[in-house]
This record gives structure tokens, C-alpha cells and sequence, in this order.
């Protein structure tokens, strides 16, 4: 293979990657506070429908980014209000999350199908962008994909290096605890839930507005789930949220790829890779109850019920 | 301002109501939305929760959406009234229409009588065995078992569209994806010429068999202590594991069955999509029913109720079809959000004001 | 169609829908025909739906008053689908259009459920007495792509973004490459399927991987201009499918297959208004108005009008695409010298001709 041609594989790889990264970094947060928010697919959707619309209007796609992320981050606010302070179950709210901003999302883009919108264009760092593979892999790409590697960054950080990284991580490992000791628990998991709802909407306006930049109702095509996958496949721990992203990403585009090839794997089964791929990193992640306890957040799930 | 204030018990009048009230606001809400596209609300209801029911044939459909639903939807309420969060029915589904199918096809030309419930029996066991497989990771492996079933969901997919796409594609089918049509043999029978099958008889029997199950025998008696009060379950000397392995074991099987009976019925072969996403629609179907049989009957109705309103709704009042997401979204919402009121009362507080008086300030 | 009328279509088929009984013992010959459409994805899906919907409201306009319209979008080709058309026979409507393959054992059924509604199935190969079937010959335009593709391309090497490995589908990629190899006799085809008629994602991500393994002209069989898209971001040129996607792609669409359905849903309307409606088989293509082409652009003259001159072939039937000697990938040839292809054949193609790289599995 040319130089051209690998240039050009990792490029696709790394478009059809970003946004899971975007979505699995948001849920990361989410989780991390003890709260499992399976409604990544309908908040992506609403992001992608509030950002083609914004963009559509506004004529700016920056502005449908931020439209998105607000959008993303409102829709999962309601998720925020039955589960931390309505005291419903996680699971079966995140499901109705997923469903109603799937219907929602359709309902507001019906005037939106088959219509261009301004996308994402490139931004390229001059003269850092013509070096051969690294130019247009790390220095010409779109503001989005700069960005997820920022958040991903930022992200290890908070948790690793900051004081406030350390209280969320407590309350997402014992909420009594983190309460009993003046830590504010419910405002703490507002906060990581809006900011998964954020993320999810920013990677939808990702798809919306640069991947395959039209609006249909079935955009997200699964990848919020995808997402949910990848976080627990990352074992919560960011860096190997990067490695799971491109991998997820990467056997996708493969499997396609391959086709063209004429290699005769048939596609659907290298598709099931990742999945299974998860299962087995679940396994080995929590078989040592000692090393699970360091990364799963033990309150997953839990509803937090203040014992004043 | 408003606090929750604890009960202390169940109120059992909100037990009841919420649900209803739930309903009642979804339907406000219905109308609300209706309002803001152009159609006339009263309308709009009566088009989406009214119409389908007025017909004969509207009321077959109905039973033939609902016995997906409320098969699955029994088989979680049981699973999660153990604390066992099985998410993956639509992969037990999928894989017990894989189990049953691969039989069919094996054997297309069987005319036995027995053959149709081998079949079913084989949708069953294939359900279980994908749901044993989550099984085997929680208790083996402490896995947790939101994740793995979900994960399984979509391995179950991609099987079924590597055996419809490649090794059971039908050969006479001009290399459409989908299986052959199965024999008469293998083929759900409809009751009295309706489009009704057998599964809308099985499901509600089935609902009643798990009530009685899990309201009258021992096993129901300690699956829902482990579920409400591991610890005492534990000293109860009740087994977490068996328990755990029951629960999986009969929701996976019923999901199986779902899934065999719907391909051997309203479907007649495999095809890619076999599943509109029953599994996770059932999970609503399943608190929708408070997690009791009776209530999933009821739901699994109201829910199948939702979607022929929506087509009903497309048809008559060109109204988009993602309002039937959008009602049962917006109707879990309001249940999960009444629900509060069972445990908690909703009390005013004033706000405290400072007075000089002797009493000592209550203790908070 | 403005508010007003739907108002007023409301009010019909809402009183229908509740009093079908009713309606149908009171049907009297001059009251206007119900027709119903079902459809599979969005009317707004700037593709296969969008021109059923355009062909509907052409019919709606050429038969004004003496017939109503309506139609269901993104109904799945699923059991959930059988409620949709029993909904409509039982409403009224005389004459039922579904519009997808997969709705096929469903119509069937419910052909069989309601003997004096007629119903019509794109794509499909099953009959019934009031059971019609209708298609488009559309790998009558991919030839003339593949003309087109065969002078504009430098590789020689064109990539078909795939759906499922159907007949039509194959029609579609061994008359792209006939007509690429009439004007460059070197020419090949890569394909990629995609296991589905419409995902843009993944139909983008297609057209990278051809293009990422040398194609430098793409077309696509799957609906949305996702692929066209990426090749205007590489700089590539391409097709559109369906309809006219030059809004997508202003600089880089060459043409595209343009479905017109209006014509044959007008006379088929005329037909059961007049009594005449038969079960029938319909293949049409230039021949008939149902297949055009969007207009040659971004191309230089001499290849429109070598392109023009084609279309004009194969429409007076001079050029029939498929007539032999063809040959294999294997290199055997399956269709003598001096044949045509019969439609039998035709419509149950599985065979690649040489030149095509990649098997079907």
C-alpha cells in the first residue's frame, strides 16, 4: 500500500471513530459518578437534530455544535430529575430516554430530511499539515476531532489529577460515604449527567454535520449503544477509551474495507467483534473482585437515597 | 418549596393510581403535541388510543403485537423482581428463532404433528442458552449482567445476519436475505381465520402461570426475598446462584419463545429484522406492569395499543409516525416520575423564620 | 397539498376509518377512488421514497378531484407491515401501492383477505388475481453510467457502492460495467455491500473504502447521497441514484437514475377507475417514460452527447445491454453470441461478468 493509501485508511478510521469517542467520553463522567445512563442513542439523535437545525438556520456549523451540546445536556436533564431526584430506576428511565428522544428527535426533523446544511470544515495548521501522514492525520482535521482528543486529555486528567476528579470518583464508588463526609452528591451527578448529555449531543451534531452530513431519523444507526459498550470496555479508564474508539471504529471501516478487498470473512461477523470483544474485557476485569473495585464505580446503578 | 418526605410503607392507594395518573397526564400531554402539529387534539386521541380498537381485525392486531410483548415483558418482570437486570430479551428472542428456524429448515419436509412443539421447545432452549450465557458471566465471573445481556443483543443480530445473508440464505430466493419459508409443519397455527395465532392464547396463560409461581410457591417466595432483601435471603440460607440461574433460565426461555413463535408466525421465515426491538420495549412493558404478570398483560396491551395508534394516526391525520416513540416515551416518564409518590409524600415547607420563643428548635 | 386539504382529507378517512361497514355498502360509482401508498422509509428521503411520493402527488394532479390520495411512510418490511395495509383496504381505499420488496408475503395475505381491493407491489415476483407487480428496468440507466464512467475515468477502475446481492442489484453493476467496457474494453468494477438499502454512515464509508483502494468514479444502488458526498470531498466524480442529488453535490454529480413513477400510477388509476385494471407484470424503462436520467453535467460535450445518443439506443430497443457473447468471471460464457436475455433470466441474475472484482457469496 501507498503512503496515500495508508494516509487515507487511517483518516477513515479515525472519522468513523470520533463519534464514539465524543459519546463514550460523556457517559465516562456519568459513570463515573455511579449513574448508568443508557440513554446515549436518543440524546445523540436530539444533538444531531438540534445541531442541523441551528446550522441550517444559522448558516454556521460552530454554532450547531454548540446548539447540540445544549440540547444533549436539556434532554438529559429529565433523565437527571426521575433518577436523582424522583428516585427512578436507572435503567428502565435511560430505555425511555432512548425511545422518546428517538420519536423526538424524529418529530423535529421531519422538515429536515433530504435538506444540505452548512458541515464542519477543516482546519488546518499551516505548514505542520503538509508533513507526510502526521500533516493531514493530527494537523488537518476538523474542529470536533480536535476537540474529542482535548476532552479525552481533559478527562484523565480531571479524574487523575483533580481534586474535584477525586470527589466525583467517590461518589460514584460509595454515595453514602461521599454524603456522610459533606459531599454534595445529588449537585455533583446533575452536573456529570448534563455533561454526558453534552457529549452524546456533540457527537451527534458530529454525525449531522460532517460524517454523513444530512439529517434522517436513524443517524445514530446503534452508535450510542456502541458507545455504552466502549465505556465498559475501556474498564472507565480514559486512554483505553482512545484505544477502544479507534478499534470499534476501525473494525467497522475493516469490515467494509475488506469486502473491497475480496476477502471472504463475511462482514457481519468481524461487525460482532467489538461486542464480543467486550464481553471478554468485562470478564477479565471483574472476575478479581480486588481490581474491579479499582475501576467500576460500586455504585452503578444505585439510586442514591439521602439518609439525613 | 417542596420536600419528599419518607412514608415508611408502601401506599397502596399510589400503587395503585400512579399508573393511572400516568395515563391520564400522557394523554393530556398526547394532546398537547397533538395541538402544536395541527391536529385536533380530541381527535388525535380518539384517532391514536380509540381506532384501532373498533375493529375486528383492529383488535387481532392488537393481540398480535401485544403477545410479543407481554411474553417477554412476564419473563422480565420475573427476572428483575430477583434484582436480575436482564436487558438482553431481544438477543434470547433472536436466538430462539435461530434455535426453532435452524430445526425447520433442517427438516423441511417433517409432517409429524409433534414436530411444531420441538420446534418450540427448541425457540426455548435456544433463549435460555443465550441467556445462560449471561448466566455463567455474573456468577462466574461477578460480570455485570446489564452489560454482558446488552452486549449479547447485538451478537445475536449479527448471527442472524450472517446465517441469513450467507449459510441459510434461500437458495431459491434470487439472493434476497432472508431464509426459506418454512413448511406447514413448522408454521404457528392462526386462530379461527383471524390473523390471532397461538401465541396470543399462550402469552396471557403464561402471565398467570408466573403469578401464581411467584405469588404462591416457595421458588416465587425466595426469588422476591433475594431480590428486596439479599441479605436476609442469605441468612434464609436461600441460593443467590440457583436463584439467580432460575430467573435467567425463564426469562430467556420465554423471550425464546417469543421469538420462535413469531418467526414461525406473522413472519413464516428469517429475515434480517425479526425484532422491532420487542426486548427493550418489553422492559417498559415490564415496569409499566409494576413488575407483576396482571400488570404486563395490561401494559403489554397498552403499549401494542400505542403502535397501531400510530399508524392509525399516519393514515387518518398525516401525522408522523415517531409519535408512538414519543408516547411511550413520555408515558414511562410520567410512570417513573409518579412512582415517587408511593414512598414519598410531597410536603410543603415553610420556610423557617426566626423568632424568639423558649422552645427549642425541632431537631433536623 | 396545502392544510386545507388535509383538513378535508382528515375528516374523510377519519369518518372512514369509523364507519368502514358503513362506507362501503354506501360506495356509489362517481364518488371519488381511494388510493393508498405505503411507503418505506420518509417521503423526505430525497431518494427511492421521495420519487414514489412525487409520482403520487403527479397522479393526485393528473386525475384532479376524481381520486383521493394518501399515504404511510416508514413502515417496515416486517409483520408490523400487514396491519398497515389491512388498515387501508378496510378504510376504503380501492387500490393499494406498496412500495418495497420485503412487503411482498404481507400483500399477498392480505390480497387474499380482500378479494375486491387491487393491490400493486414494486419489486416483488408474486401474482394474485388482484395482485399486481411493477418495476423499473433500472440497469438501463446504469449502462449509460457506465458509459459516461468509462470516458471520464482515468483508472479505469469504478467502485458500486451495493446493497444486497439481489438480482436487480446485479443487473445493476454487470450493465455498469457492459457500458464502462464499451468504451474502454479494460475497464473494472469494484462493489461493496452494505447489507442495507439505506445507511448513510456506512454507505459513506463505502465510498472511502473503494476509494481508498483506487476507484476514481463511484456509483451506488443504496438511497442516500452519503457516498456522493465523500466523493465530493475527495474530489471525485459520481452518480446519484433515485432521484437528482445535485444539491449534495453540485460540482461532482455526473446523472443519476431518476425513478417516474407518475405516469404508471396514473394509468394504473385510470384503469380500475375504468374497469380495466388486470393483475399484470410491469417492466418499464426509457421505452415507457419511467426510467430518465437527471442531466449530464459537470462533463464535457462530446461525452453528454455520446451519453444522449445511448439513452436514444437503448430506448428505440437498438441496444438490448444484455445480449451476448458475455462472459464470467471465470471466463465462460453464459449468454451465447447473437442472444438477448430473456426476462425470465433477466430478473433471477446472479452471474457477474468479467471484469467485476469480488465474488457475491
Amino acid at each position: 500500500m501507498s503512503l496515500y493509501e495508508i494516509t487515507s485508511f487511517v483518516l477513515s478510521i479515525i472519522s468513523a471513530s470520533t463519534p464514539l469517542l465524543l459519546a463514550a467520553s460523556g457517559e465516562l463522567i456519568t459513570e463515573k459518578s455511579g449513574v448508568l445512563n443508557l440513554g446515549v442513542e436518543g440524546m445523540m439523535l436530539i444533538g444531531a437534530i438540534a445541531g442541523f437545525a441551528t446550522a441550517h438556520a444559522t448558516g454556521n456549523a460552530m454554532l450547531g455544535v454548540g446548539a447540540s451540546a445544549f440540547a444533549g445536556a436539556a434532554i438529559a436533564m429529565i433523565f437527571a430529575v426521575l433518577t436523582l431526584s424522583l428516585l427512578a430506576n436507572q435503567i428502565a428511565t435511560g430505555l425511555a430516554l432512548t425511545i422518546f428522544g428517538h420519536g423526538f428527535a424524529a418529530l423535529l426533523g421531519a422538515g429536515y430530511v433530504g435538506i444540505a446544511a452548512p458541515t464542519l470544515q477543516k482546519l488546518a495548521f499551516p505548514g505542520l499539515s503538509q508533513i507526510p501522514f502526521f500533516g493531514p492525520v493530527l494537523f488537518d482535521q476538523n474542529f470536533l476531532i480536535y476537540f474529542s482528543f482535548a476532552v479525552l486529555f481533559g478527562i484523565w486528567w480531571f479524574l487523575r489529577k483533580t481534586h474535584a476528579g477525586l470527589i466525583l470518583r467517590a461518589v460514584g464508588d460509595s454515595h453514602d460515604a461521599a454524603h456522610a463526609m459533606g459531599y454534595p452528591v445529588l449537585p455533583i451527578r446533575y452536573a456529570a449527567i448534563a455533561f454526558g448529555g453534552a457529549m452524546a449531543g456533540i457527537a451527534g451534531a458530529y454525525l449531522s454535520l460532517y460524517y454523513s452530513p444530512l439529517w434522517s431519523q436513524d443517524l445514530a444507526a446503534g452508535r450510542g449503544w456502541i458507545a455504552l459498550a466502549l465505556v465498559v470496555f475501556s474498564a472507565w479508564r480514559p486512554f483505553w477509551l482512545l484505544a477502544g474508539a479507534y478499534l470499534f471504529g476501525g473494525i467497522t471501516y475493516m469490515s467494509l474495507y475488506l469486502q473491497g478487498l475480496g476477502v471472504p470473512i463475511p462482514s457481519p461477523l468481524i461487525s460482532a467483534l467489538p461486542y464480543a470483544g467486550t464481553v471478554v474485557v468485562l470478564v477479565l476485569i471483574s472476575r478479581d473482585r480486588r481490581r474491579t473495585r479499582l475501576n467500576q464505580p460500586a455504585c452503578l446503578g444505585k439510586s442514591f437515597h439521602a439518609v439525613a | 418549596m417542596f420536600r419528599l418526605e419518607p412514608r415508611g410503607e408502601r401506599s397502596a392507594f399510589w400503587t395503585f393510581s400512579s399508573p393511572v395518573l400516568a395515563v391520564l397526564l400522557t394523554i393530556i400531554t398526547m394532546g398537547v403535541i397533538f395541538a402544536v402539529m395541527g391536529a385536533p387534539p380530541l381527535t388525535g386521541i380518539e384517532t391514536f388510543l380509540i381506532s384501532p380498537l373498533l375493529t375486528v381485525s383492529g383488535l387481532s392486531s392488537l393481540a398480535v403485537r401485544a403477545a410479543p410483548l407481554i411474553m417477554i415483558g412476564v419473563g422480565l418482570a420475573f427476572c428483575y423482581r430477583a434484582n436480575v437486570w436482564n436487558i438482553g430479551g431481544d438477543g434470547q428472542f433472536t436466538l430462539g428463532a435461530l434455535a426453532g428456524a435452524g430445526l425447520a429448515l433442517f427438516f423441511p419436509n417433517e409432517a409429524f404433528w409433534w414436530f411444531y412443539p420441538v420446534v418450540l421447545i427448541a425457540g426455548v432452549l435456544g433463549g435460555m442458552f443465550w441467556a445462560g450465557i449471561v448466566a455463567v458471566l455474573k456468577l462466574r465471573f461477578n460480570a455485570n449482567e446489564i452489560l454482558t445481556s446488552l452486549m449479547l443483543v447485538y451478537i445475536a443480530q449479527l448471527v442472524l445476519v450472517w446465517l441469513v445473508t450467507g449459510p441459510w440464505r434461500d437458495p431459491q430466493g434470487f439472493g434476497f436475505p432472508q431464509s426459506a419459508m418454512f413448511s406447514a409443519g413448522a408454521t404457528t397455527p392462526n386462530i379461527f381465520g383471524t390473523t390471532m395465532h397461538l401465541g396470543c392464547i399462550l402469552a396471557p396463560l403464561i402471565a398467570i402461570a408466573i403469578w401464581q409461581i411467584m405469588g404462591r410457591s416457595v421458588l416465587g417466595f425466595q426469588l422476591r426475598v433475594v431480590g428486596q432483601a439479599p441479605r436476609a435471603a442469605r441468612y434464609a440460607g436461600f441460593s443467590n446462584a440457583k436463584l439467580t440461574w432460575i430467573a435467567l433460565l425463564v426469562s430467556g426461555g420465554l423471550s425464546g419463545l417469543a421469538g420462535i413463535i413469531e418467526v414461525t408466525g406473522p413472519i413464516g421465515q428469517l429475515t434480517t429484522t425479526i425484532t422491532p426491538g420487542y426486548g427493550f420495549t418489553a422492559v417498559i412493558v415490564a415496569f409499566l406492569g409494576r413488575l407483576h404478570p396482571i400488570g404486563v398483560i395490561f401494559a403489554g396491551l397498552l403499549l401494542a395499543l400505542s403502535y397501531l395508534g400510530g399508524d392509525a394516526a399516519q393514515i387518518n391525520l398525516n401525522l408522523p409516525n415517531a409519535i408512538t416513540g414519543i408516547f411511550q416515551g413520555v408515558l414511562l416518564f410520567y410512570l417513573l416520575g409518579a412512582d415517587i409518590l408511593i414512598l414519598y409524600r410531597l410536603k410543603r415547607v415553610r420556610p423557617v423564620v426566626k423568632a424568639t420563643v423558649l422552645t427549642p428548635e425541632p431537631a433536623e | 397539498m396545502t392544510t386545507i386539504n388535509r383538513r378535508k382529507l382528515t375528516q374523510i378517512l377519519g369518518g372512514a376509518a369509523l364507519a368502514a361497514p358503513a362506507i362501503m355498502r354506501a360506495a356509489r360509482a362517481d364518488a371519488p377512488l381511494k388510493v393508498g401508498f405505503v411507503y418505506l422509509g420518509p417521503v423526505g428521503d430525497f431518494g427511492w421514497t421521495y420519487q414514489h411520493d412525487v409520482g403520487r402527488k403527479a397522479a393526485q394532479a393528473a386525475l384532479g378531484s376524481a381520486v383521493v390520495t394518501s399515504y404511510v411512510e416508514n413502515v417496515p418490511e416486517a409483520p408490523e407491515c400487514q396491519a398497515v395495509f389491512e388498515n387501508l383496504a378496510a378504510s376504503g381505499h380501492k387500490l393499494i401501492f406498496g412500495t418495497s420488496f420485503g412487503y411482498m408475503n404481507y400483500m399477498v395475505k392480505v390480497a387474499g383477505q380482500y378479494p375486491g381491493i387491487k393491490f400493486e407491489h414494486c419489486t416483488g415476483y408474486k401474482n394474485a388475481p388482484n395482485l399486481a407487480t411493477y418495476d423499473i428496468r433500472f440497469y438501463q440507466g446504469r449502462y449509460v453510467q457506465g458509459v459516461i464512467a468509462g470516458k471520464m475515468s482515468k483508472a479505469g477502475l469504478a467502485g458500486y457502492v451495493g446493497s444486497v446481492p439481489v438480482p436487480e442489484v446485479v443487473q445493476g453493476m454487470d450493465a455498469f460495467l457492459l457500458g464502462m467496457q464499451s468504451v474502454n474494453p479494460k475497464a473494472k468494477l469494484k462493489f461493496i455491500m452494505i447489507d442495507s438499502w439505506y445507511d448513510p454512515g456506512k454507505e459513506g464509508d463505502a465510498a472511502k473504502a473503494l476509494i481508498d483502494q483506487g476507484c476514481d468514479i463511484i456509483t451506488q444502488h443504496t438511497d442516500s447521497p452519503s457516498p456522493l458526498q465523500v466523493c465530493a470531498s475527495r474530489g471525485i466524480k459520481g452518480f446519484g441514484e433515485s432521484t437528482d442529488m445535485v444539491s449534495f453535490a453540485p460540482t461532482t454529480e455526473l446523472t443519476a437514475n431518476v425513478n417516474e413513477w407518475g405516469g404508471y400510477y396514473t394509468q394504473r388509476i385510470k384503469d380500475v377507475i375504468a374497469g380495466t385494471w388486470t393483475p399484470s407484470n410491469t417492466w418499464g424503462g426509457f421505452d415507457t417514460g419511467m426510467l430518465k436520467m437527471a442531466p449530464f453535467r459537470n462533463m464535457p460535450a462530446d461525452v453528454a452527447a455520446v451519453a444522449t445518443a445511448k439513452v436514444a439506443d437503448i430506448t428505440s430497443g437498438k441496444n438490448k445491454i444484455f445480449t451476448g457473447p458475455l462472459t464470467d468471471q471465470t471466463g465462460k460464457v453464459f449468454l451465447a453470441s447473437g442472444t438477448t436475455m430473456d426476462d425470465g433470466t433477466l430478473s433471477g441474475l446472479q452471474t457477474l461478468v468479467a471484469g467485476i472484482q469480488g465474488q457475491l457469496s
